[in-house]
């Protein structure tokens, strides 16, 4: 299977401060790929290195190189708008915005062009329907999406991102502020999603790592320690400090 | 035994204070309550004896054309109709925040995303600046610089609606775009990060985001705006000319409630009609600013069922 995503000898300095100390990392298509490690070992900053969402805290330096495909995605021609909708992301909070569910599944879809009411209609409708929240939802699309449960927001939100129909879709601990159900919902759909988006997904939930992905990639205090297909990971890690981690040794 | 019985039966210091604090914070409530209480009662009394000591019809009142509260009209009864000063206080009210509110919403959107340390450095201070300055002086200014270039750009004498729409439009920018500028800033970082991880420019999350989930307060601001261009009299008295007609352009002699009220009350004496009629209008500065109130409550409570 083809790489759709990769990164090499990344390093990243808040400041003069370095939290990503130079490593390489490449995500597969069509595959459920999840970032371990413990609390500030760098996770979301990486994750966020990759539809450039970095780009817009002040005094960050990035060096390496980032692609999605073939294309150099922090060349000086690329126009991050256009990334950002072929890489979405899905926050660690939900975070509607507080208009209705309608206009929320819609944003994404407005933002890139124009579309004829029944078009748009559809999208909301698939989108939602993907994000496996629409049963809930589809008598009441014109509420504020701010009333439902944090479970149904983080599905819209999930659903707002699908509506743009991007190629990547990063998760940043998408399920830690939700209830075990609502987890398993979003898991559920990010199973079926697989076939047709690649996904990349941080969380502290190593059982989720194990239940839904298809390579895991451990951090340690901004460094890569190892990348192996899940089934191996779990079982048998290539390094002694995965193994300790997996084991609750530290983190 | 002896001592658990004491320290529940007795009261402690610390309950004392909080029954202290209390009281206190009771009494100063009340105190205004029953000074808003007094005002209601003192212009409503005054405010209505035009209509039943001098049986003067609410109809021709608020309807009628002329004013004349010291002479006796044609049909036997003096002629207050304070229809001009209602036209015009609307007038210069409703034009100086249309003018203005484009201004505040794009300084606030400047000050608060575009540029927020320049503009949080240099225009804040300057805009509660101009919140500071005294009517009298926004006035002035306006008399000495803005009639005669008036009167000098379109003839006439350069008082009117327009002079009065122009003093007040520099007015209440400044109270316009440093409540939409909090309200601006209300709006949480997550939706400007969700709008633009969706590919949104930044123009697209402003307008299609930002802007929209601040509408309720932008709004609110506005109707502040709106009373306080309503309720403003010394600025307006010195440029709208003090001639209650009704306003035939953009440049004609005028009145508002407030420059009317200004100007009459040295000149009557209390308990007589023209000095009734006076209360007359203040009771309609009351019952507006009194929608305008209850305007931004409803804005508020709709706003919050929205978060
Ligand atoms: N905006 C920022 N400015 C400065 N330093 C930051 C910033 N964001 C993160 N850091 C630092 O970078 C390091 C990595 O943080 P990051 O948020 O990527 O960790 P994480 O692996 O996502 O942790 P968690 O699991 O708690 O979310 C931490 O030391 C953190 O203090
Ligand atoms: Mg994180």
């Amino acid at each position: 299977m083809t790489a759709i995503m990769t990164s090499t000898d990344v390093h990243l300095a808040y400041g003069a401060k370095e939290a990503l100390h130079g490593f390489d990392l490449s995500f597969k298509q069509h595959e459920i790929s999840a970032l371990i490690g413990p609390s500030g070992c760098g996770k979301s900053t990486y994750l966020r290195c990759l539809n450039r969402m970095n780009d817009l805290l002040p005094d960050v330096t990035i060096t390496g190189t980032f692609k999605l495909g073939a294309q150099d995605i922090y060349a000086a021609k690329v126009d991050v708008v256009t990334l950002r909708q072929r890489v979405g992301m899905v926050f660690q909070q939900p975070n509607p915005f507080p208009f209705s569910v309608y206009e929320n599944v819609a944003f994404g879809l407005n933002v890139v062009g124009h579309y004829a009411k029944a078009d748009l209609d559809q999208r909301v409708e698939t989108s939602l329907k993907q994000a496996a929240v629409w049963d809930e939802v589809k008598d009441h699309l014109t509420e504020n999406a701010r009333t439902f449960s944090g479970g149904q927001q983080q599905r819209i939100c999930l659903a707002r991102v699908l509506a743009a129909q991007p190629e990547v879709i990063l998760l940043d601990e998408p399920t830690s502020a939700l209830d075990p159900i609502s987890s398993a919902k979003i898991e559920q759909t990010l199973l079926t999603l697989k076939a047709n988006y690649s996904i990349i997904i941080v969380t502290h939930n190593l059982q989720q790592a194990a239940r839904i992905s298809d390579q895991t990639a451990f951090f340690l205090n901004g460094q890569l320690v190892e990348n192996t297909p899940t089934q191996q990971i779990f079982i048998k890690p290539q390094q002694k400090t995965t193994s300790d981690y997996l084991n609750g040794k530290f983190g | 035994m002896d001592r658990m019985k004491q320290n529940l039966h007795q009261a402690s210091k610390a309950s004392y204070q909080d029954y202290f604090g209390k009281s206190i914070s009771l009494f100063c409530a009340s105190l205004v309550g029953m000074l808003v209480v007094a005002i209601l009662y003192f212009v409503m009394t005054r405010g209505l004896a035009t209509f039943t000591q001098n049986h003067i019809s609410l109809r021709s009142f608020l309807l009628g054309q002329t004013w004349n509260p010291t002479q006796i009209g044609a049909n036997g009864q003096p002629e207050v109709g304070a229809l001009p000063m209602i036209v015009t206080s609307l007038a210069v009210t409703l034009l100086a925040a249309l003018l203005a509110t484009p201004f505040a919403v794009g300084v606030a959107l400047f000050v608060t995303e575009i540029a927020p340390r320049r503009g949080g450095q240099l225009l804040q201070p300057m805009i509660e600046l101009l919140v500071g300055i005294p009517s009298v002086v926004y006035g002035f200014i306006g008399l000495s610089a803005l009639v005669p270039l008036m009167r000098h750009l379109f003839g006439g004498t350069g008082f009117g609606i327009l002079t009065g729409t122009l003093v007040l439009f520099v007015m209440v920018l400044p109270t316009i775009t440093s409540l939409a500028s909090d309200s601006l800033r209300a709006v949480p970082l997550d939706y400007h990060s969700a709008a633009l991880a969706l590919g949104a420019t930044r123009w697209q999350m402003l307008y299609k985001v930002v802007l929209r989930a601040a509408l309720p307060g932008i709004l609110t601001a506005v109707i502040f705006g709106m009373a306080r261009a309503f309720g403003e009299a010394l600025a307006v008295q010195m440029v709208i000319g003090n001639a209650v007609l009704m306003p035939k352009g953009w440049l004609t002699p005028t009145s508002t409630l407030t420059s009317q009220l200004t100007t009459g009350i040295g000149n009557t004496t209390l308990g007589t009609l023209p000095n009734n009629v006076l209360w007359s209008l203040a009771l309609i500065l009351l019952v507006m600013s009194l929608f305008f109130n209850s305007l931004v409550r409803f804005i508020g409570r709709r706003g919050r069922m929205q978060k």
